[in-house]
């Protein structure tokens, strides 16, 4: 199978601390990749150097073969990479309906486009539709998100983070702060839009991980100690001692 | 048919109020008015453009009209000298032209930041712009501006634009235009990113877009709306000043968006129409006007943050139910009003005729004592006496009191309307 993602040599340091320690990772096309660790490791750091929102210290990034360190993040999402925030990053004071709308417009290829009415624009209607039932919040379409609940403002924020299509697709924390239900709620929704692709999830709850993840890669003080299949990273006695010896049981 | 008249209705009505507003204001004076009101009308939906749909903040936005107002003299002068059969209804077309051409030239300089970066950027180029307008008197033409007769190229259908009233059904035509092509602009693809921009830049990269482009353009064609006004602007006056692209035209419009709301589309309509108003009647009641509008402004600040549209939008909670109910609704809500802007006129009545008198006073103690209030001889004030200053302090204060004591009234009346219109809302 061929890489999605093919990290090198990763580093990132802030003034003088290094955060990102030389990591190097190999996601496949097509698996569900789990990043854990501990508070302040550096996973999402990872995520903002994949996405285009850092640039790397040194190190490169690829994607499907392609170098794309350095580019901007609406390049990279261009190139079919998407990636969802651990602080609710939505447009606060847009409905929901258009937070989900300005998500899919690159993506059907309108651009710039200041002569064509949005509103028939079909394949762009049915596609906001299609994501809208996707996250359940059809019946909330016009509401400005910024009123939403925090549940689903999360649900919101994965809904723009796939509404483009991606092939790659990261989660940073997605069911964080959600009570027992919604995570589960949550945790079939990415299920079922990670098919067919390629997923990289950053995730403290171990029953989503184990339950989710082709892989896991665990990420301590800005390296990656370990990367495996779930029941040998359970088994892994560095990550006993390293992560889940302490955080395992939440 | 009936959703096309749904959505073209509104045009249709704008159109023949155009149309037959000269026949219901004749005298010449509110033609003038009118034709300053359209103008001012496209700049400020213009600057809005920016402001409102994609969180802007310019205070330059006069360079784009104003340069557009000096091409649009220069062509028309040319025109005349060269015979070229260019009819003046097509000229604005040169300075939607010119103000894409210099907002593509200035906009990639300035749009590369947004927020403050680009408030200060856009006030730096402002600068530049007047202090070169100074220099460069062969295009600027210097104090006297740059000229052009208006009635000297070739004629369309007859009329040579030489009376007002020609020139009023010219502009309307225009103003119209922009308006329509503006607001469709808000309802494309461009137009909405503009306002995830206005939102969350930073979020509006990770779908695909780059938010410095969507400024880019939605500067751009703010250009070439503002050339469009300053364009007519320069057809109305025959004349092209420098202080077309100086800081008072930049701050008027962004005086009149505010006061009409950026939130609706509507708003900068309304501020523009209210600002040319009042800057064209305050100073037949006032030599300190700017005085009394600048604390009308900073009161729309205060109190009605998002404007007069949002003042008005407000209300449309209330627009429910039958149509009987809604206007006993809001007749009551409005009966509530009536109550407390009787005070709050005493209170404003009071202030202004100390103020007056102070400045008269201060300024014009040379003409003797007596004052002409509001500048009208019936209402004379012998400022040297004591009546008019006590009158004065009792009716500021007391009017003051008297209206803080309606306020429970009015926020009352606003409950109950509340209360009736989810009632009968369902
Ligand atoms: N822009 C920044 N500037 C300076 N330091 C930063 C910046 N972003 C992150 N850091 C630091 O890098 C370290 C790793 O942060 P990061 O957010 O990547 O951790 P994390 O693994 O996602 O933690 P958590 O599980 O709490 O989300 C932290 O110490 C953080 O303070
Ligand atoms: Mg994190």
């Amino acid at each position: 199978m061929n890489s999605a993602i093919e990290l090198k040599n990763l580093e990132k340091s802030f003034g003088k601390t290094a955060i990102i320690r030389g990591v190097s990772l190999d996601v496949k096309a097509g698996e569900r990749h789990a990043v854990i660790g501990p508070n302040g490791a550096g996973k999402s750091t990872l995520f903002n150097l994949i996405s285009g929102r850092f640039l790397p210290s040194s190190g490169s990034v690829l994607l499907h073969g392609e170098n794309i360190t350095g580019l901007r993040p609406f390049e990279i999402n261009r190139r079919g990479l998407s990636r969802s925030f651990q602080v609710t990053n939505i447009f606060p004071r847009l409905s929901v309906w258009e937070n989900v709308r300005c998500a899919v417009l690159w993506s059907k290829g309108y651009k710039y486009s200041f002569w064509r009415n949005i509103d028939k624009l079909e394949d762009v209607r049915a596609r906001t539709q299609e994501i809208l039932e996707l996250i359940g919040m059809t019946n909330r379409a016009e509401i400005p998100a910024g009123v939403l609940t925090y549940a689903e403002q999360r649900a919101l924020e994965i809904g723009i983070t796939i509404a483009g299509g991606a092939n790659i697709i990261l989660l940073d924390e997605p069911t964080a702060g959600m009570s027992r239900g919604e995570a589960e709620n949550a945790v079939a929704l990415i299920r079922k839009v990670s098919e067919g692709r390629t997923l990289i999830i950053i995730e403290h709850d171990m029953g989503v991980v184990f339950n989710l993840a082709d892989r896991i890669s665990v990420l301590v003080y800005g390296q990656i100690i370990a990367t495996d299949e779930p029941a040998k990273i359970k088994a892994n006695q560095k990550v006993q001692e390293a992560y889940l010896g302490t955080a395992g049981h939440d | 048919m009936s959703s096309a008249v749904k959505s073209y209705g509104v045009w249709i009505l704008a159109a023949i109020l155009l149309l037959i507003l000269p026949y219901i204001f004749p005298a010449g004076a509110s033609i003038t008015t009118m034709c300053l009101i359209g103008i001012m009308v496209i700049f400020a939906l213009s600057y809005n453009m920016l402001l409102g749909q994609t969180g802007m903040l310019s205070f330059g936005h006069a360079v784009y009209y104003g340069l557009a107002a000096f091409v649009t003299s220069h062509m028309i002068n040319w025109a005349a000298k060269s015979g070229v059969p260019l009819p003046l209804p097509l000229i604005p077309v040169f300075g939607a032209a010119a103000g894409l051409f210099f907002g593509i030239v200035f906009g990639s300089v300035s749009t590369k930041r947004g927020g403050t970066a680009f408030a200060m950027i856009s006030l730096g180029l402002a600068e530049l712009v007047y202090s070169s307008s100074l220099i460069l008197r062969s295009f600027f033409g210097g104090e006297e501006g740059i000229s052009a007769d208006r009635t000297k190229l070739i004629r369309l259908f007859g009329y040579n634009f030489g009376p007002q009233i020609q020139v009023y059904y010219l502009i309307a035509f225009w103003t119209l235009l922009c308006v329509i092509l503006m607001y469709a602009i808000t309802r494309t693809p461009l137009g909405r990113m503009c306002n995830a921009v206005r939102e969350n830049p930073e979020r509006v990269e990770f779908v695909g877009y780059n938010p410095q482009f969507v400024r880019f353009i939605a500067f751009s064609l703010a250009g070439l709306f503002a050339g469009v006004a300053g364009s007519l602007a320069a057809i109305n006056i025959e004349l092209a000043q420098a202080s077309f692209v100086g800081a008072a035209q930049s701050g008027a419009v962004l005086l009149a968006a505010y006061i009409g709301g950026v939130a609706f589309f509507v708003g900068p309509v309304l501020g523009a129409i209210l600002v040319t108003l009042l800057s064209i009647k305050l100073s037949d009641f006032s030599e300190i006007w700017v005085l009394y509008f600048g604390i009308f402004f900073i009161t729309i600040i205060l109190f009605a943050p998002y404007g007069l549209s949002g003042l008005l939008m407000m209300h449309a909670q209330f627009w429910r139910g039958p149509f009987g109910s809604k206007i006993t609704r809001l007749g009551k809500l409005f009966g509530a009003y009536v109550v407390a802007l009787i005070p709050a006129l005493v209170m404003i009545f009071g202030a202004i005729l100390l103020i007056e008198m102070i400045h008269h006073v201060a300024q014009k103690g040379a003409e003797g004592a007596n004052m002409h209030f509001l500048r009208r001889n019936y209402l004379t004030v012998n400022t040297h006496t004591v009546l008019p200053w006590v009158g004065g302090v009792i009716a500021m204060i007391g009017g003051f009191f008297a209206f803080r004591f309606t306020w429970p009234t009015v926020a009352n009346a606003w409950h109950n309307a509340l209360v009736d219109a989810q009632r009968s809302g369902k």
